[in-house]
């Protein structure tokens, strides 16, 4: 059973060596027996030599008293016979063939039968990198071919080989494979295939299977068995973005907890960064491991365990995704379906929906419509039924991470569970996402707040400096920003007159207007936090409940209350700005202390004086109070 | 420029090493399929681009040195018998690996110890044992499970024991029902397993091209036709009632070729009754049938011979048939195997009762 009988009788090392680096290719043959599929199938296997001298014994035998061929072997008679012989009334009825070459492996999935046709083939279609479409050149592109095309297309099969068979009978007339080859491309042209091969055919006599024909000597394309040993379907995805959809969580003991799973796409390299879904937390890849040893880098289809720097939580269900290209997240989409059930689909009823490595409970929320996949024409419809393809929206009792089964076959692809029976009724393909919001991953950033300030060597803080207009806040705050500054702290200041210039220009003197001056400044202050600042904000802020609602937006201890205590009296004489004057002519409405209340902090972290202590003064008691609370870190 | 001719010929070097067109790598470094034939025929590039399109070079030259790019036959069957294994270990309440000692046996527990690797497999393994077994395999598999570290567990169907069921006295098909399929259903009852690795493949038997990776059994450990469930992907359908259970065949796309292959790159550890040796044999209706304890009967007409021999299935001593064989070595076995031009299962009495196909046994619960 073997195709290099030399090297193996010869040197057996040497064969096992050159065999141990073949390449693997699963492909789908598509079209019935009238077509030659069969013949096709047996010609691969007997050119391959796959076939015991028992078992091709037995079909020489059978050709002469029952085969269509007169004295040639009937080839047909190996993969019909084994058919007949195998009628079990299996639900889905996909047999797998293996057969080998020199430079491959190769797993057929021979989906017979007219019958149940669409969820065989679909089947033995999701596991396929090639379809092979099978044509009788008598009677070009069928209705059956168009239904083989769209349903390749559907479970996302990029390469196509359009065998255009018993070319013998037409004599291998390039007109009649040109008329087929125009036409199916023609059809084929929205169908979102990547390559196309069309081959003249005779499957019966072996032309342009396995060899060339010499009688298609116009045709100057591969033979068919040249095509699929060379056919590259693997190097395209290889630049789609790292997936790992962990299955499982690997932990020993307590000093290792590993990630394992099948790499869905792309290339994981230790240091890596990666960013887990759905929490959004993030990480580096600290190793790759393996039983035979660590890996730099693992790439797509291989079964890893990955470590990572730090220790997040992580369990099965969750992908581990390249930091930079996160896969979306929903819990509402719009997806292609395949009903796989005798009993019919119910939109509404809870089903359980099962991805890669997570299973949540999932009902049909609206079917759009059906697909003819006679005609791919769109039809209305109330429910799928068995073999039936639609459009349905989706909805889950939880997100899932996903992508598109068009970007990803292994993260956009899915099963339905009927919850009680347990049989699997339905499979599909996700579409897109039907929330928009949710197509932002929280930026769990993984540098954190606490990382950047420890840059800097302090503690994040917002001084909050309150007191009346001319009180000497902005001056104060000045002086403690340049001192801040001097001992080498990463500082900003925003002050109420600057940021009215800007951010908050579209805002008034009203009630309301100050609310949300004061709600705006606190957002930014608290930005500024975030990024390890120590963030002196400069305003009057008259109401205790807003200085109380932006304290309550920092974290503890981040938020210093400054009250800068000038009497009314003495502010309304400095009148730096003039505003006192304006105020009490009438010019000004709302001002703070003449015509609106100031109310003054109960609680706050610091009070500065300006009647008993100068500027210069204050700034060093609010220096010496960041200092001794740790604010200013090893100064 | 010199860096630009470098540019097109560490490119040019990565095209032959990795198989790719010359396009499609210039895609990759500047966003641009005919980039690079135009720097060839002495177009420019900015600095910027330049430096970027260097660096994903080295990334790639990088990933091709590394060998990420590509996977062989064995590689994709490794992974995908990991999968499913990992799969039943999340999934599965109550997993077991069914150890039949055998080959196959031997890459499934290898597998099983990469798929949790630096973990022990978090499933025991079981033997049903005949009690005919060769007793070479007995001390194999106490041997293997003791290295790996697994639980063993070993159950002998205790009703056949009473009875004094054999090959000899009960015939192939009694003995086998009696102390396999029904010592097995016995197994898995008294454990409650609910997921049963086992070591068949797709290629071994004709009927078994269309069977499942995750195959179906009812509360009476029945293979119902009906109730197989489609497998799309790599998304395996693994829930079950209580009672009920699933067999799961990691080897389902395996070859036997791919088997042996993978044993010898692997170095997989395999009871030496597969390597020729003299050994003691008596031909009994054409088939040599190895003495391996005195529970065999010697007829008068019997003959016991010294023949080189080997075994290239392994199961109970008496209904398994030996092969003359010069291979004493590994790859000679893979070697003669692959020159022989029958199937591997001729050896085995079991196939060849009448009435008793694989299928048949299969619906009653026999693997």
């Amino acid at each position: 059973m073997s195709h290099h009988d030399d090297l193996i009788a010869k040197d057996i090392l040497g064969y096992l060596d050159a065999q141990e680096n073949k390449s693997f290719l699963r492909f789908i043959t598509c079209g019935s027996v009238d077509d030659g599929k069969s013949t096709l199938i047996g010609r691969l296997l007997y050119d391959s030599k796959l076939i015991y001298e028992d078992q091709l014994a037995s079909i020489e035998k059978d050709s002469v008293k029952s085969g269509t061929q007169g004295d040639k072997i009937d080839l047909a008679l190996l993969v019909d016979g084994l058919a007949a012989e195998r009628e079990q009334g299996i639900t889905i009825d996909v047999a797998y063939r293996f057969f080998s070459t020199d430079k491959r492996k190769f797993i057929v999935a021979d989906t017979p039968g007219h019958e149940q046709y669409t969820r065989n083939m679909a089947t033995g279609a999701s596991t396929a990198d090639v379809a092979i479409l099978l044509i009788d050149s008598r009677y070009g592109v069928q209705v059956q071919t168009r239904r083989h095309a769209y349903i390749a297309s559907l479970l996302g099969i990029k390469h196509v080989v359009v065998a255009v068979n018993k070319m013998d009978i037409m004599d291998f007339d390039q007109r009649v494979f040109a008329d087929i080859e125009t036409d199916f491309r023609d059809f084929a042209k929205d169908l979102g295939f990547e390559e196309i091969m069309c081959i003249p055919m005779s499957a019966l006599d072996g032309d342009n299977v396995t060899t060339k024909s010499d009688r298609a000597k116009w045709y100057k394309g591969p033979a068919l068995l040249e095509f699929l040993e060379d056919v590259d379907v693997d190097s395209g995805t290889l630049d789609n973005p790292f997936r790992l959809p962990v299955q499982w969580v690997n932990r020993p003991d307590l000093d290792f907890r590993g990630f394992s799973g099948t790499i869905a796409s792309g290339v994981v390299k230790q240091g890596d960064e990666i960013i887990v879904l759905p929490s959004g937390k993030r990480s580096t890849v600290k190793d790759i491991v393996t039983f035979d040893g660590s890996l730099k880098s693992a790439r797509e289809d291989q079964a890893v365990t990955i470590t990572l720097d730090t220790e997040i939580d992580i369990s099965r269900g969750d992908i581990i995704c390249a930091a930079e290209f996160p896969a979306e997240q929903s819990d509402q989409f719009q997806a292609h379906m395949l009903w796989m059930d005798e009993a019919e689909l119910f939109p509404g009823r809870q089903y359980l929906l099962k991805t890669t490595n997570k299973t949540v409970p999932a009902s049909v929320t609206n079917l759009k419509h059906k697909v003819n996949v006679n005609d791919l024409s769109e039809e209305a419809g109330k429910t799928l039924e068995l073999n039936e393809v639609g459009v349905v929206t989706l909805s889950l009792g939880a997100p899932i991470a996903f992508d598109a089964y068009n970007d990803n076959r292994m993260t956009g692809s899915f099963i339905l569970i009927d919850r009680h029976t347990n049989a699997t009724v339905g499979v599909g393909m996700l579409d897109y996402s039907l929330r928009r919001a949710s197509n932002v991953v929280w930026q769990d950033l993984n540098i954190t707040k606490a990382e950047r300030a420890e840059m800097k060597n302090q503690k994040p803080a917002v001084l909050w400096f309150t007191g009346l207009s001319g009180s000497g806040k902005s001056t104060i705050a000045n002086l403690v920003e340049k001192r801040l500054f001097d001992l080498g702290r990463h500082t900003y200041i925003l002050d109420g007159d600057n940021v009215r210039h800007g951010l908050n220009k579209d805002l008034g003197f009203t009630d309301a207007d100050r609310v949300e001056n004061i709600r705006r400044v606190s957002e930014t202050a608290k930005l500024m936090a975030d990024a390890g600042l120590v963030t002196l904000v400069s305003f009057i802020s008259p109401f205790r409940a807003e200085r109380q609602i932006a304290r309550s937006m920092m974290d503890e201890g981040e938020f210093i209350e400054v009250y800068v205590d000038t009497p009314l009296e003495v502010a309304e004489k400095r009148d730096v700005k003039g505003l006192y004057a304006k105020a009490r002519a009438g010019e000004i409405k709302n001002f703070t202390g003449i015509d609106s209340e100031y109310q003054a902090p109960l609680n706050s972290e610091l009070t500065i004086n300006t009647v008993e202590m100068s500027a210069e003064e204050a700034a060093e008691q609010i220096v010496a109070y960041l200092r001794e609370n740790g604010y200013l870190g090893g100064v | 420029m010199t860096q630009l001719n470098d540019l097109v010929q560490r490119a040019e070097a990565l095209a032959e090493k990795t198989g790719q067109s010359l396009s499609t790598i210039s895609r990759k470094l500047l966003n641009d399929g005919k980039g690079l034939s135009r720097i060839k025929e002495g177009g420019q590039a900015t600095l910027k681009t330049l430096t970027a399109a260097i660096a994903k070079l080295t990334d790639l030259e990088a990933e091709a040195t590394i060998g990420a790019r590509d996977l062989t036959h064995l590689d994709r069957l490794e992974a995908e018998a990991i999968h499913i294994m990992r799969e039943v270990a999340a999934m599965s309440e109550n997993p077991v690996m069914l150890y039949s000692v055998g080959k196959d046996s031997s890459v499934m527990l290898h597998l099983a110890e990469k798929a949790f690797y630096p973990s022990r497999p978090p499933f025991p393994l079981m033997h049903v044992d005949t009690t005919w077994k060769f007793k070479e395999m007995i001390e194999f598999r106490d041997r293997r499970a003791k290295e790996v570290g697994m639980d063993l567990i070993v159950h002998s169907n205790p009703d056949g024991i009473r009875d004094g069921v054999g090959p000899f006295t009960h015939g192939s098909a009694v003995h086998t029902d009696i102390m396999k399929t029904q010592g097995l259903k016995q197994a898995l009852d008294m454990h409650k397993f609910d997921a049963a690795f086992g070591g068949a493949r797709r290629d071994e038997e004709k009927s078994r091209a269309k069977e499942r990776i995750f195959s179906f059994r009812t509360e009476q450990h029945r293979w119902d036709a009906k109730n197989q469930r489609p497998e799309l992907w790599n998304i395996y359908n693994t829930r079950v009632h209580k009672g009920e259970s699933m067999r799961v065949f990691p080897l389902s796309n395996w070859t036997e070729l791919d088997i042996w292959q993978y044993i010898y790159k692997e170095k997989i550890q395999i009871p030496d009754l597969y390597l020729s040796a003299v050994r003691p044999v008596v031909e009994k209706d054409g088939v040599l049938i190895m003495v391996d304890d005195d529970r065999m009967p010697i007829g008068a007409d019997d003959v016991v011979e010294e023949k080189m021999v080997r075994f290239r299935t392994l199961g109970c001593y008496p209904l398994t048939g030996a092969v003359e064989s010069e291979a004493t070595t590994l790859p000679q076995v893979i070697q003669e195997m692959l020159l022989a031009t029958t199937s591997e299962r001729q050896g085995r009495v079991i196939d060849s009762d009448a009435g008793a196909s694989m299928e048949q046994k299969k619906e009653e619960g026999y693997f």
